[in-house]
């Protein structure tokens, strides 16, 4: 890993508007050239909105797209993290950030855990991911988790154990309940969720979450990084657009895992051992945490 | 546990961005709202007045003869306060030209024919200035049903729905609502000496309670009586919510074909904004 200039896009994308939102996209990352930015973040399903319920498939794109050519050329520039919906084979939708680099696109990573509850309703429209992994880029090597995966405290952990010495977490997160500090309560779990999981796995953590409305749910911002002990780095304004650029020095990640080499000790014979047991548990079990096994 | 306490800068920050962005995306920048002299609309107006510029908030006063004179200066406080425009328009000829035909009817009948008559004045007055209906209802009252379908409940968009009763009072504190429409004891005003409180049977205080731990913290009924609520009140709100469900959805379609409106053909109400 090397020092670089990281930024995150707090933007509010135009709902299911793919083609504004792209040119958003391009005069940000202009902005973000010009402030000497190597890798910037934008927030989750950032050139299509989030609330799209039935829009799905008409706003999808292929990974390939010639729709994301302005932006793969760009990547020549400066390294970009994008969110879509993204049309799999066997025309399955799948909520995707994808790491755009060198004119190329260098990983996509597909939302794994949809959340379909209280004020969300992914699963209705969208198929789940299934990998979690580290990939390596010329800044270092690098995690993506998509909003609600980062609720799931194994990705944060697979990721770190996958190498990651950042994890990029784009996010489209609406405020929810009236929040003693901050906008909203579930601010505060983000915040402390992104701290202790530099902490604990030793890497940067991006939190690029978005601004703006949709159907009157409000999306709070207050993008921040996290340092590799858990220190906040920088921290966007909370309800406001905003480019949030930070200095991410390669130096402190080390210093980190020499001071705590959590990573070094951990026992992943360990924890595969004792999820095998609790797999065949719930098989024999059914009904336990979780409901019925799956396949 | 029973925290209706609002952060109010950042509510009030939400809020004015809601009006702003919500008012803005459907192709406006002006809205009109019905001004009672309560804390309600008359906070409605301020959060606009911040949000949109006070030239571009309308407020409107529909009095009916036997509507308090205290509304009436009330709603004109806030107009002079703010500097927002407004107009007058009396409603005592319609309603009463109606009733001609139908002198029997009880307050009732005649309270929601004038909460419909204003709700088509606001509509017209918002074609007319080419702005949107901005919605006053709050969250308890849309709850227990207590507004007029199609009446009160009529807006474009409203910045107050999910705010309770006691938590209007509270924003509306903060904004700087004049403390003589705050404090005083809220009403429809639909006939003399009408209030809200000895309406309903009970208080905006105690209902909140209740309602905030029902549907904000999914409390079941065991719950609320373990914490020492009185169980015949907790029934009696909970019967309200659940009556006036219809109030709050679309009315109800025949489903026949392979799509229905609202039930799986699901757009966002911010569609193509």
């Amino acid at each position: 890993m090397r020092r670089f200039r990281l930024a995150v896009a707090q933007i509010p994308p135009f709902l299911g508007d793919v083609e504004k939102n792209l040119a958003l996209h391009e005069k940000v990352a202009r902005e973000a050239i010009s402030q000497s930015v190597n890798l910037l973040v934008f927030p989750e399903l950032s050139l299509t909105g989030y609330f799209l319920k039935d829009q799905v498939p008409s706003v999808a794109l292929k990974a390939e797209a010639p729709g994301l050519e302005p932006l793969r050329s760009l990547s020549h520039r400066l390294a970009m993290v994008v969110g879509f919906v993204e049309e799999g084979p066997g025309h399955l939708f799948y909520n995707v950030a994808a790491y755009l680099e060198g004119g190329e696109l260098r990983h996509i990573h597909r939302k794994v855990y949809l959340p379909t509850y209280g004020i969300f309703d992914e699963q209705r429209y969208l198929a789940a991911g299934g990998r979690i992994r580290a990939f390596d880029t010329a800044l270092g090597r690098v995690a993506i988790l998509i909003c609600e995966d980062l609720w799931h405290p194994a990705t944060a952990g697979l990721a770190a154990w996958d190498g990651a010495e950042i994890i990029l977490c784009p996010s489209a997160s609406p405020g929810r309940g009236t929040g003693r500090e901050g906008p909203f309560q579930n601010a505060r779990t983000w915040e402390q969720v992104i701290r202790v999981y530099g902490d604990l796995f030793t890497c940067f953590v991006v939190f690029a979450n978005r601004v703006g409305y949709e159907d009157g749910a409000c999306f709070w911002g207050g993008s921040e990084v996290v340092g590799p002990t858990g220190e906040s780095l920088a921290k966007a304004r909370y309800l406001e657009e905003e480019l949030l650029v930070v200095e991410v020095e390669a130096g402190a990640l080390r210093r980190a895992r020499v001071a705590n080499p959590l990573l070094r000790d951990e026992r992943l014979e360990v924890t595969l051992r004792e999820l095998q047991r609790l797999l065949r548990t719930r098989e024999q079990e059914p009904g336990n945490a979780g409901g019925e096994p799956v396949g | 546990m029973h925290d209706l306490r609002l952060q109010c800068d950042a509510v009030q920050q939400i809020l004015t961005g809601f009006i702003d962005n919500e008012v803005r995306k459907a192709g406006f920048e002006r809205v009109v709202v019905g001004l009672s002299g309560g804390v309600d609309s008359s906070l409605a107006a301020f959060l606009a007045a911040e949000a949109l510029g006070p030239h571009n908030v309308w407020g409107i006063q529909m009095p009916y003869r036997a509507s308090s004179p205290e509304s009436v200066e009330h709603a004109t406080l806030v107009v002079k306060t703010l500097g927002i425009q407004s107009l007058s328009v009396d409603i005592t000829p319609m309603v009463d030209a109606y009733f001609t035909s139908f002198p029997d009817a009880d307050h009732v009948r005649r309270g929601n024919k004038m909460a419909r008559e204003r709700m088509t004045i606001l509509f017209d007055h918002s074609a007319r200035l080419g702005s949107l209906v901005l919605g006053t209802s709050n969250k308890t009252e849309l709850l227990l049903g207590y507004g007029t379908l199609y009446g009160d409940m009529a807006s474009a968009v409203n910045p107050l729905g999910d705010l309770y009763k006691t938590q209007v009072r509270q924003l509306a504190r903060h904004v700087k609502v004049p403390t003589v429409i705050v404090e005083k004891q809220p009403s429809a005003d639909l006939w003399a000496g009408q209030t809200d409180e000895a309406e309903l049977g009970f208080t905006y205080e105690e209902v909140d309670r209740v309602l905030y731990l029902l549907v904000d913290q999914r409390y079941e009924m065991a719950d609320l009586v373990a914490e020492g609520f009185e169980e015949r009140f907790v029934r009696a709100v909970s019967h309200k919510v659940q009556n006036s469900q219809y109030k709050r959805r679309l009315p109800v379609i025949a489903k026949v074909s392979s799509r229905t409106i609202d039930r799986d053909f699901r757009y966002p109400r911010d569609w193509g904004r």
